[in-house]
C-alpha cells in the first residue's frame, strides 16, 4: 500500500444553474491575457450538446486518453515515439476552428465615427488577427441548446442512438438540457503526464496537482492531445502548453480554487481523498464495468490505523490527514456512493467526480394536449427526460447501474425529507425507499446537510498546506519573510 | 507502483518547482474592497474587489454574510457570471472617459456664446432657431461626437436649464433614471437636483412592467416578497414567468436546495428554458396563457377544498385575512343581476351616522344573525376615531364579537341569478348565488350575497344552485380544468393533479405554498389579471403572510430599504412641499406619440359588451389618460399649456395667497377653459419636454418600448417606424388632433455614463461617470434582506466623477447663472395626483367628472391638488448639499408611517460635518459618503430607535401592541463604514411587511397576519373583489381569464409586407444570461460566452419553413421597426414563439435593413410599442389611488408579433 494525497472534487449537478461564473472567475484570474485568450480552464457545457472543443468526447478523432492493448495500458495517442514523430502536425490535435477565433469589437469606433448618414457600429474583430471576422464558434456555442440540431443531436454520447431516437429525444414531451461544468480531473493516471516528451508536466506529491512546468515545457502539444478531456491548452503567445492548477495559490493560502469559491449554484465539493497509489495501474486495466468501483476501491479510508500509519510513513502531514478524515469528498464519493467520475472509460482516473442531476418527468401527448407521464408527486426516474442510458455513457462507461444507484438515493432522500416536513408521505413509505436505495434515515439526513444546508467551511475541506516546509527546504523562512517579492518581473514571452 | 507509471513525483528537488511562482505571483494584491454592482439585477451581492499597482484586477464574491435561523441555507456566495466580468469596464474601449458632446451643436454652440456674452442667451439664440435645432437633432446617433471639458458642457447644461424654466416653466425639464435600490445615493444625485429645481422626474417601477398591478389591487402594496432564503421554506414552489438560474442566479439554490429538502417544484413556461431543467414537472404552457390554468386550479381548489371538503385553516383565513366574508350588493335588471360594489355600512340604518361610512363595508354574523361592521377598512384608517385601524373580528361601532359568514349557503333568505362574462366566448353565463336581503336607512331593500359567494359562482362551482355550472371537470364551461386545455395547451389530469397537490400541500403545512412569478408573465398586456389567478390560489389556501408561502414576485429591485430618509433627501422633500414625480408608462406613451399609432383600445381589449354610457371600458386609451389627469388620479407634467410660474404669479395677481386659495383660482381657470392641462394637446410645442437628464439607465434603448418612436418623436431623427401617426385621427374625442406629429421636441438630451450604450450614443452631452467600484453608495434588494455598501476601490478614473459629484457640480452652475436671471426667490404651482397612503384614499366614491358637470372641480377631491413651492435658484447649489429643515420639523415617514427624529439630526449638526449659509447650520450632504451615512442615521431599518418610534406611532391607529417588534434593536445604529466591514441585515419596521427578528426569513405580509395589522387596502384585508365602477365596467371585478390579444386586433403587422419565405412568430423578449437589461451585453466575456451577438431564438421546425439555419443572419420586422440578427435554431423553443432576449444594444455588430432602405437596423425594443391598459388609470379609492411606482398603468410589450425572414444580404 502506498498511500498518497490528492485534493478531490465533486460537482453537484442537480444543483448546476449553467451561470458561468466558475468559468469567469478562472479567467479573470489566470487567462485574460494574448495567447490564452481561447483557454476556458474551467467551461460549462450545455448536454445534450458537442462541447469545448467540439465533440471533445469523441476519442475516434482525438485519441484521448489510455487504451487497453494485449493486456497492457497505452496512450490512445500512441507512444511517445508516435508523439515525437508528429509534433509538426498532430491531426489529432484540436484546431482553433474545434476551439474557436478570439474576438472583440471595434468600440473605439462608437466614439471616433465621423458625422455619417447613419448610426455608427462597434464590429467583431479577430482578437488574433485584428481583422473583421465572422463569428462562427464560441468557447459555449450551443449553450441551453442553441443550434440543437447542429449541436445537441450531435453530441457523441448520443451516437449509439438511431436518427429516429434522437429526434425524440429532441421532441416537446422528452426535451431536456442540464448543465456539465469542467476542469482538469487532476487523475490518477494522467495521460498528459504520460505524453510529455519534455517530462515537464508533473503531479504534485503533496497534493496531486497536476502542472505544466513553464520553464520546461517546450511545446510539444502532446498533453494536448492525450488529455481525452481536452484540459490542456497552448499558449500561443508563450508557446507553452497551460492548464488548470487548481488555484494551487489559493489553496496554498487556506482558499478555495477561484471557480469553487464563485460558485453560487454551491454545486462544488472539494476535499483530500487518500488512495492507493501502487493499485493505479490494475484499477485503470478493469473491465468498463468494473472500472467505477475498482477506481472508488483505490480510496482509502482514513479513519482506518493501517491507512493512517502508512500515510505518516509516506510523509503525509498530521493535518492532511485529520482533513482527510473531514473530506465532503471522501462522502460523497466512497461512502454514499453517489458521486462518479467522468468518463471513467477513458482510464485516466479522474478526481472530479459528479453527483448526476435529476430531471423533470417526461410528458406524454394526449390529443391535442400535453399530460405528465407519471402521477406520483415524485416520479420514478425511469420517467425522467434525461435517459439513463445517456447519463450511464457519461458517467458509467455505458453501464447504468452506478448512475441508477445515485438518482435513487437522492429520490429516496428527497421523499423522505418530505415525510418529515409535510407529512403527505407515510412514514414507513419514506423508510422503505430509503431502504430500497440502500440509504438509512441517518445517512439522508446527513447527505440532505450536506447538499442543502452546507457552508463554505463544510463544502471546502482544504488541508493545511504548510508551506513554510515545502519553502524550507530552499530557503530559510525567515529569510522568505523577508525578501519575498522583491525583484523586477517581465511578462512571459515565448522563448523564455 | 509500476515502471511506466512514475509521474507522481516527491518534492525532492523543490529548486525545480520554483517556477510555480509564475502562477502565485498572478494571484498576489494589494487591497482587497467590498463594493457591489448597481445593475438592477435585484442581487445587490456582496463583492470583493481586487486592486493591484492601483488597477482593479478582478473581483470575487464576498461570503461573510451573517447566517439567518438555523435550518435555512446560507447566503454565500452571491454573485453571477455578469457581476464578475464587471471589472472589465473600467479600463476598457467602451469606458467614458471624458464628457463628449454633439459636434453640430459645439459648434453652433460656440458660435452663438461668440455673439452672447450670457451663456442663456446663447441658449436661446439656438433653439429659437429652428435651423438650428434641427442641426444637431438630425445627427442624434450619427457619430460625429467631440471630447468637451467640463467647464463647457456643464455651462451649456446650466443655460438650457435657465432658459427652459424663464421659458417653458421647470417642469419641462424631466430625468429619468431607473431603480434607486442599486445605488441609491446616485438615483438621489439627479432626483433631488430636479427636485429642488421643479423639474419633473419620471417613474421606472411601472414603465419596466416591473410593477404587477395585481400587487396593488390585492394587497395595497407595490410590492412585497419574500427574500429568497424564504423560498426554502416553501413545500410546494410554482415557477412561472420567472427564469430563476438566468435572472435570479445567486438565488437559485435555495429552489435546489428546498428540493433535496422534500420541496415539488413545478416550472412554467412555453419553453424549455434554464429553471425547467430543475424541475419536477415542466408544464409546456402556451405561451401568455398561464391565466387559463390557474382559473382552473381555482376551481378546483374551491370545489375540493372548500366546498367537499371545507379545510378549517383556509376557511379561517378567508374570513381573517380576506375580503371573502363582505356583502356585495347584486343590482337587478329583467330577473338577471349584476355584481355590484361592497354594500357601504351607511347604508344601513344602525351604521348611518358612523364617521366615513361610505368606506366601511358589512358582512354577515352568524351569531346574532345580522349583519356587522368590522374593523380595519380606509374608513378607520382615515377617520378621527383611533385605535380602529386593526383586523380584530369585533363590530366597529360597539366592538361586539363577530362571527362572519364566508357563505351565505345555509343562511341564505333566497337565490339569485348572477350574470358573469365568459371574455373568452364573449358571452354572458348566468349562475344562481345564495343572497339575502338587506333592509337599508331609506327602507329600500337591497339583496346581497358574500364575495365568496360570488367567487363560487363566478368560477364555477356547483353547491347546488341553479344556473349553469359544471357538473364535472370534464365539462367545457369556465373555468373547468378541460376549459383550460384549449388554452394552455395541457392535460386536465394535469391541472386536477397540481391544484390536489398544492392544496393538500398548505393544508399539511398551513400554507407553505409559494408561487415564483416574473416579468414572462408581467409583460403581457393582461398581467393583472394573469397575476390574480396564482394569487386567489394563495388566499384560498392561506399562503399568504406565511414563511414558506406567498407571491414572490422578482422583477426590478424595487425594494429602497431606507425608504424614509432616502426618499427625503432623492426626492428635495427637506426643503420643499410637493414633488414633481411623473408615470412614465402615461408620460411616454403621450409624449412619443405612440398613442397616434392605434385605435380605440376596445380593438384589442375584450370587455363586458353590456356597458353604461360613458363607460370607461370605451373609447381610445388616450382620451382616459386626459380623464385621468384631469381628476386627479394620474400625474402629469408639463402640467398646463402655460409656464407655471407664470401661472402662479397670476393666481398672486387674482389675490390668491393660501395654497387653498391658488388652488380655487386654477380650478376656476381650468373649468372656464382659460387653463389647460398639458396631456389634453400634448403635440403643441409649449406642452413638450424639452431638456431630459439620463443616468444609469438606457432610457433610448433597453427600456424604451417603442425605441423608434423614441428617436422619431423625442430625438427627431432617423427611425425605422413604417406604422401611420393617423391611425389615432378618428377614435380619439378629446386629444387635440395635429395633423402632422412633432419630431423632435427634445432641445437637449444629456446621458450620465462610464459606458457607451445606445442612449449615449444618441444623447447629445455624455458625462463621464465613476463606475460602481469608483464610489461610495448603498444598495438593497429584496432578494435579501442584507444593505451593502459601493465602495471606491480606486478613484473615479480619467475625468469621470460620481453621479452625485456631477449633479452637484450642475446645481453649481445652475446656480451661478441665477445670478443674473433668478436673483430672488420665485413661485411655482405644483399639481398633485390624488395620493396613496393619505385621506386621497377616500376621495371619490364614484367616478363624477367635473369637467362634465358631474360634479364641482374640488382640488385634493375630484381633481389634481394645487400647491406652492418657493424655488430659490440661487441657492440651489446650497439646498443640494444641505440635509433640509423640513426633516427635523415634519419627521419622516413612507408606506403610511411617521417618526419624528429632530434628536438625530441635531445630533448631525452637532458633530458634523456641517454646510453654513444663510446664516444658518445644516448637516452636509456633500459628499457621497455623506449622503450614505445620513440616509443610514434616519432610516428605520438602520436606526433602532427609529423603527421603535414608527412602530409607536403606528400602533395608535391600530390600536394594538406592536413597539415590541422592534425592542430588541432599539440600539442598533448602522453606518456606511460598519457595512463595509460586514454585511448587516436590516431592522423589523412597519414600512415593511415582513419581519426579521432572530434571523427569521422575511416573507411578506407576516407583520399583518401575526399582528392584525391590515392591508392599506379599502376594506383592510386581500382582496379577491376589486368593486372600483371601473373595474365592474372592466369585468375585472373578480379574477377572470381574457384572451390575449390577436395580432390582427393588435395591429403591429398592418402596413408590413411580407418578402420571401416570411414567417409570423410571437415576440418574447424576457431576461437573458448574458447581461442585466443592457449592462454586460457590451462586455468583451459575455460576448464571448454567448454569440457575439444577441441572437434570436427560433424552433428548428420554424427555421426550416423559412430555410434559416443555425447562425444564419435573419430581417425581423414589424410595422414598429426592424432587427437583423443571426439565429439561434434550437427545439428548446416552441413553434410560432420567437425569442430575442432582453436587451442588446444597438450599437454591437449591428448590420443594415434591406427592408428598411439599408438603414442601420435597430434593437429589441425596435419591435415593440406600449399599450396602456385603462382600467389601471383610476384614483381616489383605497388601494387605487396613485403613488409613483406603485399604481398606474404599465409599460407592457409582449403580446406583439413580427415577421421573420433569412437576411437576404449582409451589409454593414
Amino acid at each position: 500500500m502506498n498511500v498518497r494525497s490528492q485534493i478531490a472534487m465533486v460537482f453537484h449537478l442537480d444543483k448546476c444553474i449553467g451561470c458561468h461564473t466558475c468559468s469567469i472567475a478562472c479567467k479573470n484570474i489566470w487567462t485574460d491575457r494574448e495567447g490564452a485568450e481561447y483557454m476556458w480552464w474551467n467551461n460549462v457545457e450545455t448536454k445534450p450538446g458537442t462541447g469545448f472543443p467540439t465533440r471533445w468526447e469523441d476519442q475516434d478523432t482525438y485519441r484521448g486518453g489510455w487504451e487497453v492493448k494485449e493486456g497492457k495500458l497505452r496512450l490512445r495517442s500512441a507512444n511517445k515515439g508516435y508523439v515525437l514523430g508528429k509534433i509538426f502536425h498532430n491531426p489529432a490535435q484540436p484546431s482553433i476552428d474545434e476551439y474557436y477565433e478570439p474576438w472583440t469589437y471595434r468600440y473605439q469606433d462608437l466614439f471616433n465615427a465621423p458625422e455619417g448618414s447613419d448610426q455608427p457600429i462597434a464590429r467583431p474583430v479577430s482578437k488574433i488577427t485584428g481583422k473583421e471576422i465572422a463569428i462562427e464558434a464560441g468557447p459555449n456555442w450551443d449553450d441551453d441548446l442553441g443550434g440543437s440540431p447542429v449541436y445537441a443531436e450531435n453530441d457523441p454520447n448520443l451516437d449509439s442512438l438511431s436518427e429516429e431516437q434522437r429526434e425524440q429525444l429532441f421532441a416537446i414531451e422528452r426535451l431536456v438540457m442540464f448543465y456539465f461544468p469542467r476542469i482538469c480531473n487532476h487523475c490518477l493516471n494522467p495521460s498528459c503526464v504520460a505524453a510529455c516528451p519534455s517530462g515537464a508536466i508533473y503531479k504534485r506529491g503533496e497534493d496531486g496537482i497536476v502542472l505544466i512546468d513553464q520553464t520546461r515545457c517546450r511545446g510539444w502539444r502532446a498533453c494536448v492531445s492525450a488529455c481525452p478531456y481536452k484540459k490542456v491548452f497552448f499558449n500561443w503567445k508563450t508557446g507553452k502548453s497551460e492548464k488548470c492548477l487548481l488555484c494551487f495559490p489559493r489553496l496554498e493560502t487556506g482558499q478555495a480554487p477561484a471557480c469553487f469559491h464563485s460558485c453560487v449554484g454551491r454545486i462544488r465539493y472539494l476535499g483530500v481523498l487518500l488512495y492507493d497509489a501502487d493499485r493505479i495501474e490494475e484499477v485503470a486495466l478493469s473491465s468498463d464495468e468494473n472500472l467505477i468501483e475498482a477506481h472508488r476501491s483505490m480510496i482509502l479510508d482514513p479513519h482506518d490505523p493501517q491507512v493512517i500509519r502508512q500515510a505518516q510513513s509516506n510523509g503525509v502531514h498530521d493535518s492532511v490527514i485529520e482533513s482527510a478524515q473531514k473530506s465532503p469528498v471522501y462522502q460523497f464519493v466512497k461512502v454514499w456512493k453517489m458521486a462518479l467520475p467522468p468518463h471513467i472509460e477513458f482510464r485516466t482516473l479522474p478526481m472530479l467526480f459528479y453527483v448526476p442531476p435529476m430531471s423533470p418527468v417526461m410528458s406524454m401527448r394526449k390529443g391535442d394536449v400535453l399530460t405528465q407521464s407519471d402521477q406520483g408527486l415524485f416520479h420514478e426516474i425511469d420517467n425522467a427526460r434525461v435517459p439513463m442510458q445517456y447519463l450511464a455513457k457519461l458517467f458509467g462507461a455505458g453501464h447504468d447501474a452506478k448512475v441508477r444507484y445515485a438518482l435513487k438515493k437522492q429520490m429516496a432522500i428527497r421523499s423522505y425529507r418530505r415525510a418529515v416536513t409535510v407529512g403527505d408521505i407515510e412514514p414507513h413509505i419514506a423508510d422503505q425507499m430509503l431502504r430500497e436505495a440502500d440509504c438509512t434515515p441517518a445517512e439522508a439526513e446527513a447527505i440532505y446537510k450536506l447538499t442543502s444546508l452546507c457552508t463554505f467551511e463544510e463544502r471546502f475541506v482544504i488541508p493545511p498546506m504548510h508551506r513554510e516546509e515545502a519553502l524550507e527546504m530552499m530557503e530559510d523562512p525567515m529569510d522568505h519573510k523577508r525578501e519575498t517579492g522583491f525583484g523586477v518581473m517581465d511578462k512571459p514571452m515565448r522563448g523564455s | 507502483m509500476s515502471t511506466d507509471l512514475k509521474w507522481i513525483r516527491d518534492t525532492s528537488n523543490p529548486s525545480e518547482r520554483k517556477w510555480e511562482e509564475f502562477y502565485r505571483n498572478r494571484w498576489q494584491h494589494d487591497k482587497v474592497i467590498r463594493s457591489t454592482h448597481g445593475v438592477n439585477c435585484t442581487g445587490g451581492c456582496s463583492w470583493q474587489i481586487y486592486v493591484k499597482d492601483g488597477i482593479v484586477t478582478w473581483e470575487m464574491q464576498a461570503l461573510d454574510y451573517p447566517m439567518l435561523a438555523n435550518g435555512v441555507p446560507p447566503y454565500e456566495p452571491r454573485g453571477c457570471q455578469r457581476g464578475i466580468s464587471f471589472s472589465w469596464y473600467l479600463y476598457s474601449p467602451i469606458r467614458v472617459k471624458y464628457p463628449y458632446v454633439r459636434g453640430a451643436l459645439i459648434d453652433l454652440w460656440k458660435a452663438a456664446r461668440a455673439k452672447h456674452e450670457d451663456p442663456v442667451e446663447a441658449w436661446r439664440s439656438l433653439v429659437e432657431d429652428e435651423t438650428a435645432r434641427k442641426r444637431w437633432q438630425t445627427a442624434r446617433g450619427k457619430g460625429g461626437l467631440r471630447r468637451a471639458d467640463w467647464e463647457t458642457v456643464l455651462e451649456i447644461i446650466a443655460a438650457s436649464t435657465i432658459h427652459t424654466i424663464k421659458k417653458h416653466g421647470p417642469d419641462r425639464i424631466v430625468g429619468f433614471s431607473p431603480i434607486p435600490a442599486m445605488s441609491m445615493i446616485s438615483f438621489a444625485s439627479g432626483a433631488r437636483f430636479l427636485q429642488l429645481l421643479g423639474g419633473t422626474f419620471l417613474s421606472f417601477y411601472d414603465w419596466y412592467s416591473d410593477l404587477p398591478p395585481a400587487s396593488p389591487e390585492v394587497f395595497g402594496e407595490q410590492t412585497d416578497v419574500q427574500e429568497s432564503a424564504d423560498w426554502y421554506n416553501a413545500k410546494f414552489l410554482a415557477v412561472m414567468g420567472s427564469n430563476l438560474n438566468m435572472t435570479r442566479t445567486p438565488d437559485c439554490h435555495f429552489a435546489a436546495e428546498a428540493r433535496h429538502n422534500g420541496t415539488k417544484m413545478v416550472v412554467f413556461a412555453p419553453d424549455f428554458n434554464q429553471v425547467a431543467k430543475y424541475a419536477d414537472e415542466w408544464l409546456a404552457v402556451n405561451a401568455g396563457q398561464d391565466g387559463a390554468w390557474w382559473m382552473a386550479v381555482n376551481h378546483v381548489l374551491l370545489k375540493e377544498f372548500h366546498h367537499e371538503q371545507q379545510v378549517p385553516y383556509f376557511l379561517d383565513y378567508a374570513k381573517k385575512f380576506t375580503d371573502g366574508p363582505l356583502l356585495v350588493e347584486l343590482k337587478e335588471e329583467n330577473g338577471v343581476h349584476e355584481a355590484g360594489q361592497l354594500l357601504r355600512a351607511d347604508r344601513i340604518d344602525r351604521y348611518s351616522k358612523e364617521e366615513n361610512g361610505q368606506w366601511k363595508f358589512l358582512v354577515w354574523d352568524r351569531a346574532e344573525n345580522r349583519v356587522k361592521m368590522p374593523l380595519g377598512s380606509v374608513g378607520f384608517r382615515w377617520g378621527k376615531e383611533k385605535g380602529k385601524w386593526n383586523l380584530q373580528p369585533k363590530d366597529g361601532m360597539d366592538g361586539s364579537a363577530i362571527d362572519m359568514e364566508l357563505t351565505l349557503l345555509n343562511s341564505r333568505d333566497d337565490v339569485a341569478s348572477v350574470r358573469l362574462d365568459d371574455f373568452a366566448e364573449g358571452k354572458s353565463i348566468v349562475r344562481q348565488v345564495p343572497v339575502k336581503h338587506i333592509k337599508l336607512a331609506d327602507g329600500s331593500t337591497v339583496t346581497v350575497t358574500t364575495v365568496y359567494d360570488i367567487m363560487m359562482a363566478h368560477f364555477g362551482v356547483s353547491r347546488g344552485l341553479g344556473g349553469e355550472y359544471s357538473s364535472s371537470y370534464d365539462d367545457d364551461l369556465p373555468y373547468t380544468p378541460a376549459w383550460s386545455e384549449k388554452f394552455t395547451g395541457l392535460g386536465r389530469e394535469a391541472v386536477i393533479r397540481f391544484a390536489r397537490e398544492w392544496g393538500r400541500t398548505a393544508e399539511k403545512t398551513n400554507g407553505k405554498c409559494t408561487v415564483i412569478i416574473g416579468a414572462g408573465i408581467n409583460h403581457w398586456y393582461h398581467a393583472n389579471l394573469m397575476y390574480r389567478g396564482p394569487i386567489t390560489a394563495l388566499m384560498l389556501c392561506g399562503c399568504v403572510g406565511v414563511n414558506g408561502g406567498g407571491l414572490a414576485h422578482y422583477v426590478g429591485q424595487e425594494k429602497l430599504a431606507p425608504q424614509e430618509s432616502w426618499s427625503a433627501i432623492a426626492f428635495g422633500k427637506d426643503w420643499h412641499g410637493p414633488s414633481r414625480l411623473q408615470n412614465a408608462p402615461s408620460w411616454h406613451y403621450v409624449n412619443t406619440d405612440q398613442w397616434r399609432y392605434e385605435k380605440a383600445f376596445t380593438d384589442y381589449h375584450t370587455v363586458p359588451m353590456r356597458q353604461p354610457k360613458d363607460s370607461l371600458a370605451q373609447g381610445h386609451t388616450m382620451d382616459t389618460q386626459i380623464r385621468a389627469v384631469r381628476s386627479g388620479w394620474l400625474p402629469f407634467y408639463p402640467q398646463f399649456d402655460k409656464n407655471n410660474l407664470d401661472v402662479a404669479k397670476e393666481a398672486q395677481q387674482a389675490g390668491a395667497k393660501t395654497d387653498q386659495e391658488v388652488g380655487a383660482y386654477i380650478a376656476g381657470q381650468l373649468k372656464n377653459k382659460k387653463l389647460k392641462f398639458s396631456v389634453e394637446d400634448p403635440d403643441a410645442p409649449s406642452n413638450w419636454p424639452r431638456l431630459w437628464f439620463i443616468w444609469r439607465g438606457n432610457a433610448l434603448m433597453a427600456s424604451a418600448k417603442g425605441h423608434e418612436y423614441f428617436l422619431k418623436h423625442y430625438l427627431g431623427t432617423h427611425h425605422n417606424s413604417i406604422s401611420s401617426e393617423e391611425l389615432a385621427k378618428d377614435s380619439v374625442k378629446e386629444v387635440a388632433w395635429h395633423e402632422v406629429a412633432p419630431k423632435g421636441k427634445m432641445d437637449l438630451v444629456v446621458d450620465l455614463n462610464f459606458r457607451m450604450d445606445t442612449s449615449a450614443l444618441y444623447s447629445d452631452i455624455i458625462l463621464p461617470a465613476a463606475t460602481w467600484y469608483e464610489k461610495a453608495d448603498l444598495n438593497s434588494t429584496d432578494m435579501h434582506s442584507f444593505v451593502h455598501p459601493l465602495s471606491p476601490a480606486v478613484p473615479p478614473c480619467w475625468q469621470s466623477k460620481t453621479d452625485w459629484q456631477i449633479f452637484r457640480s450642475i446645481a453649481r452652475k445652475v446656480s451661478e447663472l441665477s445670478e443674473r436671471h433668478f436673483p430672488e426667490p420665485v413661485a411655482d404651482v405644483v399639481a398633485s395626483p390624488l395620493s396613496h397612503d393619505s385621506p386621497a384614499e377616500i376621495a371619490q366614491p364614484q367616478m363624477l367628472d367635473w369637467s362634465k358637470g358631474e360634479c364641482e372641480p374640488i382640488p385634493g377631491k375630484t381633481m389634481p391638488s394645487f400647491g406652492v413651492v418657493m424655488r430659490d435658484y440661487r441657492n440651489l447649489y446650497n439646498q443640494y448639499n444641505s440635509l433640509g429643515p423640513r426633516v427635523r420639523e415634519k419627521g419622516l415617514g413612507a408606506h403610511g408611517t411617521h417618526y419624528q427624529c429632530a434628536d438625530f439630526y441635531d445630533q448631525m449638526v452637532a458633530t458634523g460635518p456641517v454646510k453654513n449659509w444663510g446664516g444658518k447650520t445644516y448637516p452636509s450632504i456633500s459628499e457621497d459618503k455623506e449622503v450614505c451615512n445620513t440616509i443610514l442615521h434616519l432610516a428605520s431599518v438602520s436606526n433602532g430607535e427609529l423603527a421603535y418610534r414608527s412602530y409607536k406611532n403606528i400602533e395608535e391607529k391600530v390600536g394594538l401592541p406592536l413597539a415590541h417588534l422592534a425592542e430588541k434593536m432599539r440600539s442598533v445604529r448602522m453606518t456606511y463604514e460598519g457595512l463595509q466591514t460586514r454585511p448587516h441585515r436590516v431592522l423589523n419596521s412597519p414600512m415593511w411587511s415582513g419581519l426579521v427578528e432572530d434571523g427569521r426569513p422575511y416573507s411578506p405580509f407576516t407583520y399583518n397576519v401575526e399582528n392584525q395589522v391590515p392591508w392599506r387596502t379599502l376594506t383592510g384585508r386581500q382582496h379577491f373583489y376589486l368593486d372600483h365602477p371601473a373595474y365592474i365596467q372592466f369585468g375585472e371585478h373578480v379574477p377572470t381569464f381574457k384572451p390575449k390579444p390577436l395580432p390582427t386586433q393588435y395591429a403591429d403587422l398592418t402596413f408590413s409586407v411580407k418578402a420571401g419565405k416570411t414567417k409570423m412568430l410571437n415576440y418574447l423578449t424576457p431576461h437573458g444570461k448574458w447581461h442585466i437589461h443592457s449592462t454586460y451585453g457590451d462586455t468583451e466575456r459575455m460576448m464571448t460566452l454567448s454569440r457575439g451577438i444577441e441572437p434570436f431564438w427560433i424552433n428548428d421546425k420554424d427555421a426550416e419553413e423559412i430555410s434559416v439555419n443555425d447562425n444564419d443572419w435573419v430581417e425581423v420586422h414589424n410595422d414598429n421597426g426592424v432587427v437583423v440578427t443571426r439565429a439561434a435554431v434550437s427545439a428548446r423553443i416552441p413553434r410560432g414563439v420567437c425569442i430575442q432576449y432582453h436587451s442588446p444594444e444597438r450599437t454591437l455588430s449591428v448590420p443594415r435593413s434591406p427592408l428598411r432602405g439599408n438603414k442601420r437596423a435597430g434593437g429589441h425594443n425596435s419591435l415593440t410599442r406600449t399599450r396602456l391598459k385603462p382600467n389601471l388609470m383610476v384614483g381616489g379609492y383605497g388601494q387605487f389611488t396613485f403613488h409613483l411606482n406603485y399604481w398606474g398603468p404599465v409599460g407592457c410589450n409582449r403580446d406583439t408579433h413580427v415577421l421573420v425572414r433569412k437576411l437576404p444580404e449582409l451589409n454593414w
